[in-house]
């Protein structure tokens, strides 16, 4: 095998990473730098027609009357729908999974029949000659509605005093249980039991670009082409495929460039299945946006979540077991296809994931409320189950004196200790836990930081250090969701295609939504080829062009879709090397490519251009050898199978200070030490913590979706439900230990979640750090200025 | 009925007569009329910032100023302060430091990044954060943006061109 | 969220202008900031919008014997670029960079802001502190209003229909005047949880924005000589309303924090 072939990751030799570990900037972010990308809603279609939604003011209601005849006569209407008819065209969902022993959900259908079961679920479209007349004649649908008990507690909910579904006996989607035996035992002889229960805050993504879905049907081919702000095209090729009965290959899906997608782009929703279904009856380009207000009532929520954790702790520090009780309210339905009982599963598998304790006891239950529907958003559960740990093991810190960072030592994994099986079943290649906070606190100046902190609480100001070690989930394999009959791939390819001009096409079934996918491909692409950058083409995210693959969600792409490429890589220079020493008549193994060029190896002497190689394979193949045929078009896939997930490691620090007149956090500063592998491109990496940083510091401080008792939504705009802006924001220090991943040459884990797995818990943990003095304590998020008054006793 | 309005406006130095919905707001006629559809809708309240535009100089929200009532005004978009060239060092820094991930709001946050440069020259990272404060990025988390404005202020020429 | 459709009318002059207010329906547009986002979100729908932005006489800020006068239309940006408002009204060069962010205050109005009367804007609580004369122009012609009296009620003021404000005169701030503004946001540009407009001129005046449906003057707590009577004092008088994110009572403990920080400001030698 030569240089070439072997992993990255190979110890003791040097292989030749090229642009690979280098922060190249990305190609593909000119054209957004000039506002000349192209997103969905930048596109033209003639005929293009408009839908708008008629949605449930009702949390939950029976339909007794939907009158469309003033509607259908506004100018510019098209047509006006209503579920039964739509639902014709395309046939309801259940989200429900093989694997998810139990899990169950009521049929759903693009347009509510019926009855509506939130406060913005559609129950009517309007088809206008532009949005604004679509939502002029919105304004003119009359309804009438008959007003059903409405369940918003979750605790209620669970109670079961009414039930959403009736046919489902109760209104539990999901329950689970984990138990490793030993529990009780193991908090009976603790010497310290610490225990508490945290609230986190039901927030949602608002990703800057709304949900867009262009869908343009073709009635003489029985085709249809949908343009989607989608993270996942191939699956949602299959899903237009199966539910509006048109043969699979017959639909094309196209994501052109996303503006943010986060989880939440990766779903199902009903409104943009019923603009595939109306663009099939109308048969004719169809184009639905949905607007800020709107999308706050129907883009997925998530992370609502009550806990109740307990530790058992030995009087030295040694962690002997946890035992939580989680409860999660969805909304009515679980979200196809990947199920709303993902994310509480996740609780269980993750909780305590950092520490080396042997027993652990889990109970966790998903429950149906009349709210938004809820579903996977980045970082999926981590954000609780690293919160939840994070805080009870400080907790138990403090409770025996000992120093948070300490505790911690006593208590990780140590990184000689796998491969691993933690005592939720889950399985630990290879992490880096001590090397990880070892690096954090010498970045951060740990005892520096401390000396100062004490420093100033003598002079009333309150700073506070918060640690949170988490592990994270990445690469899924199969395990994921295609072993419980989901048609979600968890593999993907890519194919390499020389051009005659020696330029490089590389197409790949991974998705981009601005991390850096093309570039990090483009780069892999590059070295193992032997081109330079800017002789390569990325292109994503085209059904009809990439092959099969399951696009961009639980940080899969670098790892997933980089392995493919590097694949598809090597597997074209080789071919390239058999022409060019046809071309060349010399032995293969004399030859190298580097720098757009094949070269002798030995000799480093250049030979022959790429473009010359190129002209001769495509335009003179007369002069190469009778039985000789170039292929210089290579495709190959790639699948992790040896672990269910590859896991990661990270751990972060938040460094803020607490104004105890006003409850007011400010966050000072921000690290994260973070394991994820082989780094294709440092800044990028760095770039998609920060960015995950701070939206899990939107949910610290600012982000909840606010319910009224009668399931309204309160704060269902920008003015009111608050993101986190530049204003308020620290300064993330990032560094980072590399442990690749044995199962891939590449050796790359993924990264791109980590950042918001770790941040709630950061700066919880640095907020009680503040207050403790005070003997203050904080356990519900956002940490409203009012929580933290309530807390210190003040109101 | 649709009331339209005869309005004239220059738009990246064309001058452009239409007969324009006095509903529609500034971002949408540049979108759905002009084609010029870099400056992006977020929001329609005025408050994300990704439909900043400018006009008569200043920076405003586009979805918050009617397009009748640009008549008579000039307005900047992404496209011309790309082609002039006007945010080109802007545009490298942010390139350079991925100040940008999936571009939703960075013709927006380049328009207002553009404002500071000519409006304090020494701005301070404080001063750099408050300015942007009000255009939203669900990707960045801000500090490649703010490495990125504070590297052109570093490095501004006398007669500043941003 | 598309507005509805409206008429849309641009007058030349005042008397244009109020015979367009006279009509049903009518409502003024002038920066546009609060009243377009409203109607994107449909939750208004004039049948006719009066663009106002075109009438003479309502820029500009001048001096002239210790008053300074403020034309309507003057945006808040010009307000935070005016030299002579940063030395002779300095309570408004204090509050204004609170007002959202530079592209609404490129378009945002004094009139624009004062006619809303939004409980929470910073600009009638300055306008009170200051003992401000609200210029009122209709068609039966000019008239003057106290600002203490011109706010009434929750987005409500003495405005009659078919008026509208021309202009605002501040008293130029005297030898021995301080002034103080203070908000509490959770995020920069945000509309204020609590806001403090405190003027000290001889006796001292607290009046206090998003503590009640138009801005609080708080009496008792200015007449006390101690903070800490002044605090209990402002327990009794302010009763502000809850709103998503703050209960009553957090409010009013966060309007004690701004009275201390105001008092203690003002009370420095300077």
């Amino acid at each position: 095998m030569g240089k070439a072939e072997l992993p990255l990751h190979a110890p003791g030799t040097q292989v030749d990473r090229g642009y690979i570990g280098q922060s190249v900037p990305r190609a593909n972010a000119r054209r957004l730098l000039q506002g000349r990308g192209a997103f969905t809603d930048d596109l033209r279609f003639p005929r293009l027609a408009h839908v708008a939604f008629f949605r449930s003011p009702h949390a939950h209601a029976r339909i007794k009357k939907l009158d469309f005849s003033q509607a259908i006569k506004g100018e510019g209407v098209i047509a006006v729908f209503d579920g039964p008819t739509v639902a014709q065209y395309c046939k309801p969902w259940v989200a429900v999974l093989a694997h998810l022993k139990g899990i169950k959900s009521p049929p759903q259908h693009a347009i509510a029949i019926e009855r509506a079961c939130w406060q913005g679920e559609a129950v009517a479209a309007v088809v206008a000659e532009s949005r604004s007349q679509a939502e002029d004649a919105v304004q003119l649908i009359e309804a009438e509605w008959e007003p059903l008990p409405v369940v918003v507690d979750m605790e209620e909910s669970l109670e079961g005093k009414n039930i959403i579904h009736p046919e489902l006996g109760d209104n539990i989607c999901f329950k689970r249980e984990h138990d490793t035996g030993g529990v009780d035992e193991a908090f009976a002889g603790a010497d310290v039991v610490v225990e508490d229960t945290f609230h986190f805050g039901r927030h949602t993504g608002v990703c800057l670009e709304g949900r867009a879905i262009l869908a343009d049907y073709n009635a003489a081919e029985h085709s249809l082409t949908v343009y989607q702000a989608t993270q996942a095209p191939h699956m949602m090729q299959d899903i237009f495929s199966r539910h509006l009965g048109i043969p699979e290959a017959n639909v094309r899906v196209i994501s052109k460039d996303v503006g943010g997608s986060f989880g939440i782009k990766v779903h199902v929703y009903p409104d943009e299945m019923a603009t595939a279904a109306i663009s099939v009856i109308l048969r004719r380009p169809v184009k639905f946006v949905a607007d800020r207000l709107e999308s706050f009532v129907s883009d997925i929520h998530a992370r609502e979540h009550r806990v109740k954790i307990k530790l058992a702790v030995s009087k030295t520090g040694e962690i002997l077991a946890f035992d939580l009780d989680d409860l999660t309210p969805i909304g009515p339905y679980s979200v196809y296809p990947r199920t709303s009982g993902i994310e509480g599963n996740q609780v269980v598998n993750l909780t305590g994931g950092p520490y080396r304790h042997q027993k652990y006891r889990a109970k966790m239950h998903v429950v149906f409320t009349n709210k938004n529907v809820a579903c996977q958003y980045r970082a999926v559960g981590h954000p609780i189950a690293v919160a939840l740990t994070e805080a009870i093991v400080d907790l138990a810190a403090q409770k025996l004196a000992i120093d948070p960072a300490e505790f911690r030592r006593k208590n990780l994994i140590a990184d000689d200790a796998y491969p691993y099986t933690f005592p939720s079943g889950i399985k630990f290649e290879r992490l880096s836990h001590h090397k990880c906070l070892d690096l954090l606190l010498k970045t951060m100046s740990y005892e520096k930081l401390r000396e100062e902190q004490s420093r100033l609480r003598k002079k009333g100001i309150y700073r506070g250090i918060g640690l949170a070690a988490m592990i994270e989930v990445t690469n899924p394999s199969p395990a994921f969701y295609g072993v419980g009959g989901a048609r979600i791939s968890a593999q993907d390819g890519a194919t390499l295609r020389l051009e005659p001009t020696g330029m490089l096409s590389v197409l790949c079934s991974v998705t981009e939504q601005g991390q850096g996918t093309e570039g990090i491909f483009a780069q892999i692409a590059a070295s193992a080829v032997g081109v330079t950058m800017e002789k390569v083409r990325v292109m994503t995210g085209d059904t009809g062009v990439t092959p099969y693959g399951g696009g961009t969600w639980a940080s899969r792409g670098a790892g997933i879709g980089g392995e493919a490429v590097l694949l598809a890589a090597r597997a074209l220079r080789s071919n390239m090397l058999d022409v060019a020493a046809a071309i060349l008549k010399t032995d293969k193994a004399e030859l190298d490519i580097k720098d757009n060029a094949v070269i002798g190896k030995l000799t480093l002497e250049k030979k022959l251009d790429l473009a010359e190689l190129g002209r001769i394979a495509y335009f003179r193949p007369d002069t190469l050898p009778m039985d000789f045929q170039s292929e210089l078009t290579v495709t190959r896939h790639y699948t992790p199978r040896q672990y269910g997930f590859t896991f990661t490691n990270g751990i972060q620090a938040s460094l803020v200070e607490v104004d105890p007149d006003t409850g007011f956090v400010k966050l000072l500063k921000h690290w994260c030490a973070e394991d994820a592998g082989t780094l294709i491109n440092p800044m990028l990496v760095d770039e998609q913590i920060r960015g995950g940083i701070v939206q899990g510091i939107g949910a610290a401080l600012y982000e909840e979706c606010l319910y009224s008792p009668e399931g309204q939504l309160l704060n269902g705009n920008m003015a009111d439900y608050l993101v986190p802006m530049s204003g308020d924001m620290p300064d993330i220090v990032c560094a980072h230990m590399e442990t690749p991943t044995r199962q891939s040459q590449l050796g790359a884990k993924g990264v791109g979640e980590a950042g918001t797995a770790g941040a709630p818990g950061a700066v919880m943990n640095a907020i009680n750090d503040a207050l403790l003095p005070l003997n203050a304590r904080v356990t519900a998020m956002p940490f409203t200025p009012e929580r933290i008054l309530k807390a210190l006793g003040k109101v | 009925m649709e009331q339209l309005v005869e309005t004239t406006l220059t738009v990246n130095g064309a001058r452009v007569s239409r007969r324009i919905p006095a509903r529609q707001h500034l971002v949408d006629f540049l979108r759905e009329d002009l084609g010029l559809t870099g400056s992006h809708v977020g929001c329609e309240h005025g408050v994300c910032g990704a439909c900043t535009v400018r006009v008569d100089g200043e920076i405003v929200r586009g979805c918050l100023m009617l397009a009748v009532q640009a008549n008579g005004c000039r307005v900047d978009t992404i496209e011309g302060i790309s082609d002039s060239k006007e945010a080109a060092r802007l545009q490298k820094a942010f390139h350079e430091k991925n100040a940008l991930q999936c571009g939703f709001c960075t013709p927006g946050m380049l328009m207002t990044a553009l404002d500071l440069t000519k409006k304090n020259s020494k701005a301070t990272r404080e001063e750099i954060r408050a300015h942007i404060s009000g255009n939203y990025c669900r990707c960045t988390g801000y500090q490649s943006i703010v490495d990125a404005i504070e590297e052109v202020m570093q490095t501004e020429v006398p007669h500043g061109q941003g | 969220m598309k507005a509805p459709p409206f008429a849309y009318a641009k007058p030349g002059t005042l008397d244009e202008a109020f015979e367009l207010l006279g009509h049903p329906g009518a409502k003024i547009l002038a920066g546009g900031q609060s009243l377009i986002p409203s109607l994107n979100m449909r939750l208004s729908a004039p049948e006719l919008l009066v663009d106002i932005t075109g009438l003479p006489g309502l820029r500009g800020i001048t001096l002239e014997q210790g008053v300074v006068r403020i034309g309507a239309l003057t945006t808040h940006a010009e307000i935070e670029r005016s030299g002579d408002v940063r030395k002779h009204v300095p309570l408004l060069a204090q509050a204004v960079p609170h007002i959202a962010h530079p592209a609404i205050r490129n378009r945002g109005t004094l009139g624009g802001s004062l006619a809303l009367a939004d409980p929470a804007a910073e600009y009638p609580a300055c306008a009170v502190a200051l003992n401000a004369t609200i210029i009122v122009q209709g068609k039966g012609g000019e008239r003057l209003v106290a600002a203490a009296d011109f706010f009434k009620g929750l987005f409500e003021t003495d405005l009659e229909e078919g008026e509208i404000v021309a202009g605002v005169e501040f008293p130029a701030i005297g030898k021995d005047e301080h002034s103080v503004f203070l908000e509490l946001t959770r995020r920069q540009g945000d509309y204020a949880i609590i806001g403090l407009a405190a003027h000290w001129a001889g006796e001292k005046r607290f009046v206090y924005l998003g503590a009640g449906t138009k801005p609080v003057l708080a009496r008792q707590a200015a007449k006390e000589k101690s903070l800490e009577e002044a605090k209990t004092a402002l327990a009794r008088e302010l009763d502000p309303p809850a709103d998503l994110y703050h209960s009553s009572k957090t409010k009013l403990h966060l309007a004690g924090v701004l009275l201390e920080r105001a008092w203690n400001s003002l009370s420095k030698p300077h």
